[in-house]
């Protein structure tokens, strides 16, 4: 039996992120994370908490510790900025509007 | 345990180009993210919020599995499971939720089960008769949901990721039990007394949900300012009672509150005082079940260790067999 306060018994279970495909041929989204002692658990955790209505036919889960994220911090410079490139888009091109099936 | 995906560094308060992103992010209408700085104080009013938020969940899964074992047909008692279910979900995700403010859930069980953290008032009433499941479902998490909808939009992303999630799951929740004092309504005689009885019992204190009035309520003012709260309490419970007189016509059933009234002028219904004393009584834990529910979340998570002690050492071993990660 366990105390509350009792640093001894700490749960440190690690981390992971759940990923749900929804149905085939689509990809898997990242649902929300939970903690698990392992991978199994992980599955089965996860199955129980982001798929009670049916919200998937697979599931990922992945450490969190293995995911590499870019810094939020320096989205500015990391990020290619949009401004002046109108032209990646379809919607720049204007003067074919009228053109059928373009 | 990587810093950049849950756990968030704690950065310094002092932290003048912080604020300033932090305060255009609130004007754009724009999410705070985990890793972004924000005041210390924003933390600390999210973390007590949320944290009271999965404690509510989780408390709240005792009124009503009172009643698992004894609902009236097998159906009801699916339905009650999978609502019970739910509200375990809920206190999960709210949990990770608050994990990313840089709280530990050992830390939140803790403060759960020594009384020093609070959860929703409504729980600490008791649950006498099975038409209690439906008054839960009708007002309780009706209340909440009129709660929950505006906090979709809160500023921190992962406290409003949650609740789009919980308030999807939550519809089902006040439908059925409409649909249980419906039934009862159209029942025998003792039937739709025991349905006008239980109402009678929970109108008052579903209203209180919403928290005191504005002018008593010193922390909305801060937290709307923030974003994470988008209405007042009195508007909240306004709009609450104005859709419940309806539902409650066609349910057949009596408010308990003589003074319910269309004000024309208004364009609302007006409604009597409610008895804030003895909403501060539960509140300070004088209420029907503050202490069972206490103690019997303190069990059940004690008599759990061994649950969670033997699925570490399965872990640990298999790590070390198969080399996996394990923490």
């Amino acid at each position: 039996m366990t105390s509350p306060g009792d640093s001894g018994t700490r749960e440190t279970w690690a981390l992971w992120e759940v990923f749900i495909r929804s149905s085939r041929g689509l990809s898997y989204v990242h649902a929300g994370s939970l903690h698990a002692p392992d991978s199994e658990m992980a599955v089965r955790n996860a199955r129980d908490l982001y798929t009670r209505r049916g919200e998937g036919v697979s599931i990922w889960v992945v450490p969190a510790s293995a995911i590499t994220a870019s810094d939020p911090d320096a989205r500015g410079s990391f990020f290619e900025s949009p401004k002046g490139k109108e032209y990646r888009h379809a919607t720049y091109y204007t003067k074919t509007e009228s053109v059928p099936h373009l | 345990m990587n810093p950049v995906t849950e756990q968030a560094e704690i950065r310094s308060d002092n932290d003048t180009a912080g604020q300033r992103r932090f305060d255009e992010l609130l004007a754009n209408e724009d999410r705070v993210e985990p890793t972004d700085w924000m005041p210390a104080g924003y933390r600390k009013t999210l973390i007590r919020q949320i944290s009271q938020h999965a404690h509510s969940e989780i408390i709240g899964m005792q009124p009503e599995g009172n009643w698992i074992t004894r609902a009236p047909s097998l159906k009801r008692k699916a339905i009650l499971m999978a609502k019970v279910q739910d509200e375990a979900g809920h206190g999960l995700y709210l949990y990770s939720a608050a994990q990313t403010l840089g709280i530990d859930r050992e830390t939140m069980f803790e403060q759960l089960i020594t009384g020093a953290a609070r959860y929703s008032s409504i729980f600490n009433y008791t649950t006498p008769t099975w038409a209690d499941m439906g008054s839960i479902g009708w007002l309780v998490d009706g209340a909440a949901i009129c709660n929950q909808v505006p906090l979709c939009r809160c500023s921190y992303g992962p406290y409003g990721r949650a609740m789009v999630r919980i308030c999807k799951e939550e519809s089902f929740h006040q439908r059925q039990g409409f649909e249980i004092l419906l039934e009862l309504m159209n029942g025998t005689g003792a039937q739709r007394a025991m349905a006008q009885e239980s109402v009678n019992r929970w109108y008052a204190p579903a209203l209180m949900m919403f928290g005191p009035p504005d002018e008593d309520s010193p922390n909305s003012q801060q937290s709307m300012a923030w974003n994470i709260k988008r209405f007042g309490n009195d508007e909240l419970r306004q709009r609450f009672v104005d859709m419940l007189v309806p539902q409650a016509e066609i349910l057949g059933i009596t408010l308990p509150d003589p003074a319910i009234a269309w004000n024309e002028d208004r364009g609302h219904y007006d409604f009597g005082e409610l008895d804030w004393d003895e909403f501060r009584e539960v509140l300070a834990g004088r209420g029907q079940a503050n202490a069972v529910r206490v103690a019997r979340r303190r069990r059940a998570h004690e008599d759990g260790a061994w649950v969670r002690e033997a699925a570490r050492s399965y872990a640990d071993r298999r790590a070390n067999e198969t080399g996996e990660l394990a923490s």
